[in-house]
């Protein structure tokens, strides 16, 4: 067995650990490993086009990008902000809880593509987090709130691909539950979809209750860490 | 009928219009790299039909457009285009108010509608989405039907729809590539042997006679290949087909639906934790603004290895029911 081509998959730890752009990195380590398995350039160009053509659908996002563009010149974001911040109830952790369930519950319907990062993130759900976290941290300023900023936007972006993987494995007919059915079927296993799915659930509760446990402790240090240096900042200066 | 090839076009004709905005303020690497990649995706079905009717000369042109792309994202500086200043922002929102709201909600409401009854739709007798493309091109008509509506309810002048779209773009950089590229290797992958290579290390190594064991390469097998591939599907045929059948349904004689069921929930934490999977955790960090490109990893982890934990033992006491 061959096992030079692995070289590539060096190569690509390699990039990652040292910064290098990825996207070089990437294209050469397929041109590698290509090579060392003996294909020729060639058929190496000839694969790397056909699989960027083949998954175009990835980049579809860009089309939602026109509307946020003109929504957010028009304060899209900024209204987004105030009105949350105008909703004492809605705290930063029931906010992203909630958004974490509805994505599951979509997610599990087939959904996948309804919400995302262009779709919903970046627009809504971002922005309504950050103001949530300004509104618990009242005045920290300006060096604090770029912190708490980074870091809200951040678990925002996360709970959305949780809530993403882990609802999208129970539907049937999308996905990872084909692609396992069409796999033991091409080994000559016959099952049902649905049976695969069910045996997904568990997991997509104990996502849904570890995520959500989480959210709930690390909005609750990271608002009172903004807080306390913050107090700090203002008995240091006093 | 629908295609999905429409939206692709649509696609090529706004990467387009931001080259040429880039182009015109002598941005000349992100000016290129646009239109190589509108070009790339205007001309995808030519390339993919002429490579089933066995002519590879067009997907090989199509492989030189991916080096150059290749070639020109270190060459990309940052740029800033303009945003309306906040206070205009500010104030535009105190007229719209709630308004705002109605254009983005379309995105997701339209998309819906579309994934849901697309398939019933019909014009003149024909259908109006390929079922199994209605969800995708849902996207395509509910960003479409968003536009208009933000369009019309802003008032904001035509130019201003590319401008604000150069700017969203241009803030995704390469890293709206990265999703392509990181496909494109994984099929080199599978063509050079990568995947069975590991996968027969791993049986070479590990006490197949005890289950546990077994459960542990498998699972973590899942795990490491999702992080070097980027995706648990490409990990999924090779690790059941190289560890979970040989071992664990066949030696062990485990359920093959719980295996094939918790073996791609390990490989999903593995997507949460790895750059590879850039759409999910590179993208955001683009469009979020965010500082540091290991940010949502960074809020992944703490999830990801409790329920990875979960997953293995699930799969420990369900498979031998």
């Amino acid at each position: 067995m061959n096992a030079w081509p692995l070289l590539g998959v060096a190569l690509v730890v390699l990039g990652f650990a040292r910064r290098w752009n990825p996207v070089p990195v990437v294209v050469a380590a397929g041109v590698l490993s290509g090579l060392l398995a003996g294909y020729s350039f060639a058929q190496i160009l000839a694969l790397l086009g056909d699989s960027f053509v083949s998954n175009r659908a990835l980049l579809l996002y860009v089309l939602t990008l026109p509307a946020i563009g003109l929504l957010e010149r028009a304060g899209l974001r900024e209204h987004a902000q105030r009105w949350i911040g105008r909703l004492h109830g809605l705290t930063l952790s029931r906010l992203l809880i909630g958004y974490l369930g509805l994505r599951q519950i979509m997610s599990m319907l087939g959904l996948t593509n309804v919400a995302g990062q262009a779709q919903t993130v970046r627009p809504l759900l971002a922005p309504m987090a950050e103001a949530a976290a300004l509104r618990e941290t009242a005045d920290a300023d300006a060096a604090i709130a770029a912190q708490t900023r980074e870091q809200v936007r951040a678990l925002a972006a996360a709970t959305d691909n949780i809530g993403l993987f882990f609802g999208e494995d129970v539907f049937i007919a999308l996905g990872a539950v084909l692609l396992i059915h069409g796999f033991y079927v091409g080994q000559g296993i016959d099952l049902q979809p649905l049976h695969i799915a069910l045996w997904a659930l568990p997991t997509a509760i104990a996502a849904f209750v570890i995520h959500a446990v989480r959210v709930h402790f690390v909005t609750r240090t990271a608002l009172r860490d903004a807080r306390t240096a913050q107090a700090g900042d203002d008995h240091a200066a006093s | 009928m629908l295609h999905l090839e429409w939206a692709y076009a649509a696609l090529a004709l706004l990467l387009l219009g931001t080259a040429w905005l880039n182009l015109r303020q002598r941005h000349w690497a992100q000016a290129a790299f646009w239109a190589v990649i509108a070009i790339l995706f205007a001309c995808g079905n030519w390339v993919l039909r002429a490579q089933q009717a066995g002519d590879a000369k067009p997907a090989q042109i199509a492989g030189i457009g991916v080096l150059a792309l290749a070639l020109l994202a270190p060459a990309m500086r940052r740029v800033d285009a303009a945003e309306a200043p906040p206070r205009l922002r500010q104030l535009r929102a105190g007229v719209l108010k709630h308004w705002l709201f109605m254009p983005a909600l379309l995105i997701p409401g339209v998309t819906l509608l579309i994934a849901l009854f697309g398939a019933d739709l019909r014009w003149h007798g024909a259908t109006l989405f390929v079922a199994s493309q209605q969800t995708l091109m849902g996207l395509g008509v509910a960003s479409l039907i968003a536009l208009l509506a933000a369009w019309r309810l802003t008032r904001a002048p035509a130019s201003a729809v590319l401008h604000e779209s150069r700017r969203l773009i241009d803030t995704l950089g390469w890293a709206a590539l990265l999703p392509l590229v990181l496909a494109a290797l994984g099929s080199v992958f599978e063509a050079a042997g990568v995947g069975r290579v590991l996968a027969t290390l791993v049986g070479d190594v590990i006490p197949t006679a005890n289950f546990a064991a077994c459960v542990l390469a498998y699972g973590l097998g899942m795990v490491v290949f999702t992080l070097i591939m980027g995706n648990a599907f490409a990990a999924f045929p090779v690790l059941t087909a190289g560890v979970g059948l040989p071992l664990l349904v066949r030696l062990h004689g485990a359920d093959p639906a719980v295996v094939g069921s918790l073996g791609m929930l390990c490989g999903y934490c593995g997507t949460l934790l790895t750059p590879m999977a850039a759409n999910f955790n590179i993208v955001p960090v683009a469009l979020l603004e965010l500082k540091s490109p290991w940010s949502v990893i960074r809020a992944q982890w703490p999830t990801a290895l409790p329920l990875l934990l979960f997953n293995l033992f699930a799969l420990y006491l369900l498979a031998m029911r």
